[in-house]
């Protein structure tokens, strides 16, 4: 096990399509509700604390080996907005082309047989992680970083945020990745016993519907 | 319904309360039946006039609960193609209280086979200072129906939230069909920022499952007849159900988004 695996998964650069979609950073810039750094913190806190939680359990529930499938429809499950749906396979099948030639391993290949359409994002982060030789722990602190990140680096692109400003937020939110990705891990730790309907459930109202609105776009400048 | 004894313990807990109503509803002879009607603590159960074979009960808060440190719980059992509405007199007012912990109230709404169950409380309000927590358990057979309204408002007029959080959590033949949390009010982080409310205090859900949506599935629509102010979608869940989100500054709002979605979605309202 390598900290650099874990700098190679969080990388921006990271070939995994994952710079197209804002994290509906986008849709909450149009309606004026992030404009500055101080908003976007505050919007990056609640996402973290809700969409994030649950796919940083989702990841670190991978990482442990539990069954995939059975965690993808625990996502599904999580994630009342179809183009939330179809934006978590999109970015968990280009994530798992990615990571398939990354770390080369049978699990990632036997879930992308099972789900060709692809599997919710954050588990193939979780199967990435573990063939990389991370912790579960590791994995929730990968998919913390993820949703945090996305919505910035949109936010620097959209509002032409000044991107020391912009990466301060993330800096600044790095108390609060760090313990979603712990409570991530306890969830993950107990999966055998509690089984999946005990991992976090935390939802934003608005990320839903805006992400509805924001697909109806006829313009837009991220996916999502 | 059972209070606390005086213990030693109860020192530092002087006052909690501990109820469970039930009902049981059954299909009888082009009816419904409702065998078992177990008022209990502040829920009281009153039978209105039934509309064809479906029952009618309207629960009337008859006591100030929940306060912190109450644990309520409600159970309906919705028998084989047996026809429930039940629909409540007044909100819920979640309020603080001497025990320094939150209060639970429980639903769990099991429905079986060819069932209808129509669940339209008024709104929960979670009062300033007060710390709730809401688990709406529902079991659905593979053919039941289910209408269920939620309504959260976050403080009173013109105070701050309490605590107040919900999870529900839907099984529908075996499976998990919906898992949704929310959790708002003072210590959460970002619940009232840009990607959860933005200062939207007042939240709700339509839930309708039906067989009928299964094939074929319905698509998403954003509602646009609704205070301007207000948001609310209709979307399909991965299953034979759809789910209106909305968020409105006030309760009056909300209730036109919800009004807007029953008519959206065809369904008599109330």
């Amino acid at each position: 096990m390598s900290s650099v695996s874990l700098l190679i998964l969080g990388d921006g650069r990271f070939p995994s399509g994952g710079h197209a979609h804002s994290g509906g950073a986008e849709a909450a810039i149009a309606a004026g509700r992030v404009h500055d750094t101080a908003t976007l913190e505050d919007f990056c806190r609640g996402r973290l604390a809700t969409t994030g939680l649950v796919a940083a359990s989702l990841a670190a529930a991978a990482a442990t080996g539990y069954d995939p499938l059975l965690l993808d429809a625990a996502a599904d499950a999580r994630t009342p907005s179809p183009a939330l749906r179809r934006v978590a396979r999109k970015l968990g099948r280009q994530l798992m082309r990615a990571v398939r030639t990354t770390w080369p391993d049978p699990e990632l290949d036997r879930l992308a047989a099972a789900l060709p359409a692809g599997a919710h994002q954050p588990i193939v982060m979780g199967l990435a992680a573990r063939a990389a030789g991370l912790t579960p722990h590791d994995a929730a602190r990968a998919a913390a970083y993820d949703s945090v990140s996305g919505p910035v680096t949109a936010a620097i692109r959209l509002l032409g945020l000044d991107p020391f400003e912009a990466t301060a937020v993330t800096a600044r939110l790095t108390g609060d990745m760090e313990n979603v990705a712990g409570e991530a891990a306890g969830h993950a730790a107990r999966l055998p016993a509690d089984g999946v309907d005990a991992l976090p459930a935390a939802s934003a109202p608005l990320l839903d519907i805006t992400a509805e609105q924001h697909a109806a776009w006829p313009v837009r400048l991220f996916a999502s | 319904m059972t209070t606390a004894p005086p213990t030693a313990k109860a020192a530092q807990t002087p006052y909690t309360l501990n109820a469970t109503a039930r009902i049981t509803a059954e299909a009888a002879d082009g009816a419904t039946d409702l065998p078992l009607l177990h008022s209990d603590g502040p829920f009281s159960f009153r039978r209105l006039r039934p509309y064809g074979s479906q029952a009618h009960i309207c629960i009337l808060n008859t006591m100030s609960a929940p306060h912190n440190g109450d644990r309520l719980n409600t159970e309906v059992i919705v028998g084989p193609g047996a026809d429930l509405h039940v629909t409540s007199a007044a909100a819920t007012v979640a309020l603080p209280g001497p025990v320094p912990r939150h209060a639970a109230l429980g639903v769990n709404l099991r429905v079986a086979d060819h069932a209808r169950l129509r669940w339209l409380p008024e709104p929960v309000i979670s009062a300033a200072g007060s710390d709730l927590r809401q688990h709406i358990r529902i079991d659905l057979a593979p053919t039941a129906r289910l209408v269920l309204s939620e309504q959260q408002i976050l403080g009173r007029a013109h105070e701050p939230s309490g605590r107040l959080t919900s999870r529900i959590t839907v099984r529908h033949g075996g499976r998990t069909l919906l898992d949704q949390h929310s959790a708002y009010g003072p210590g959460l982080p970002g619940w009232d920022g840009p990607a959860v409310l933005a200062g939207n205090h007042a939240v709700g859900q339509l839930l309708v499952i039906d067989p009928a949506y299964r094939d074929p599935q319905p698509d998403t629509q954003i509602l646009d007849d609704i205070p301007v102010r207000a948001h609310g979608v209709i979307t399909p869940l991965a299953g034979p159900g759809v789910l209106l989100t909305a968020v409105a500054p006030d309760a009056g709002d909300l209730q036109r988004c919800l009004d807007a979605a029953f008519a959206h979605l065809g369904l008599p309202n109330g």
